[in-house]
């Protein structure tokens, strides 16, 4: 590890400070990942571990290697758009296969996570019929 | 010019990607970089699904990102103190429908980013036929909030963007 000796104490603490927050961060949404019961809560977990998660880390990097190196090295920016790119897509992708196999699953709409996705009844005899 | 610089936005960015790809200020790289930033757009033209749409208050859509970015941040501590500390029964996950105004295409895609970046909110789709969104929050407390939220934050300064 060359630099690290002679990291000033200020890079030092934003270094670890960002590290720790951004390993509890991850650590957490792993967590949620492991404990939450169903689907739909499952994938809000590792929405935290790309945000917060990376971004802290990404910042520690930064600052490491500039103060280690004694020059801007800021080229961590570009992972942190291309995870802001591409995460928001797939966690889309991942949810809109979620519910299409939901519906599939069960006729007339799923109700167990609020009423977007039950549909009206087709007849009146169908609505006495579900009374 | 205009011909040469179609999109000025997207060349900007592009010749930024390479500078900071390859660490350097070089001339030889900057070169290669405007190279790149000219003849991207001009072949990639074509593969553009809608008409273009403007920017009309670059400002305005850097301040939406910025106040994006402290939402993000806040949501992750909300999210993970509900992981934490909160039962796994006492979560109300659900959908909730918010009426949308916006109809700009690239505006919807821009709202879409910015909610499913922001941890505890994902987006479905918009439900067809209609012009609402079907919204999933991780920890329901007022689908009220919600919408006013969304609407308010979110998609009034969208609309002045990019319908304005």
């Amino acid at each position: 590890m060359n630099g690290l000796e002679t990291l000033p104490a200020w890079a030092a603490i934003i270094v670890i400070g960002m590290l720790v927050l951004g390993g509890a961060i991850v650590l957490i949404g792993a967590l949620g990942l492991m404990r939450l019961p169903t689907f739909y809560q499952r994938i809000h977990g590792p929405a935290i571990t790309v945000t917060l998660g990376a971004g802290a880390i990404l910042i520690a990097s930064m600052v490491y290697f500039t103060a280690a190196q004694s020059r801007l090295v800021v080229h961590e920016l570009l992972i942190t758009l291309f995870i802001m790119m591409t995460a928001p897509v797939v966690s889309m992708l991942i949810m809109r296969a979620a519910v299409y196999r939901d519906l599939r699953g069960h006729k007339g709409g799923f109700v167990g996570e609020g009423d977007v996705y039950r549909q009206a009844p087709d007849t009146p005899e169908d609505a006495a019929a579900e009374k | 010019m205009k011909r040469l610089l179609p999109f000025p936005y997207l060349s900007t960015a592009l010749l930024l990607c390479w500078l900071l790809l390859n660490q350097s200020l070089e001339a030889a790289q900057v070169l290669l970089g405007l190279l790149l930033a000219i003849a991207i757009p001009l072949l990639t033209h074509s593969l553009l699904p809608l008409p273009r749409s403007h920017v009309r208050r670059p400002w305005l859509l850097f301040r939406l990102l910025a106040l994006s970015m402290v939402e993000i941040v806040r949501s992750c501590f909300n999210v993970s103190r509900i992981i934490l500390f909160r039962r796994a029964e006492g979560i109300h996950s659900q959908f909730i429908r918010v009426p949308l105004d916006l109809r700009d295409p690239y505006g919807l895609a821009l709202l879409s980013c910015l909610i499913n970046c922001t941890p505890g909110t994902v987006w479905a789709e918009i439900l067809p036929g209609t012009h609402d969104l079907a919204l999933h929050i991780f920890d329901l407390q007022d689908e009220q909030w919600w919408i006013d939220t969304i609407k308010t934050q979110y998609e009034r300064p969208l609309i002045d963007i990019f319908e304005g």
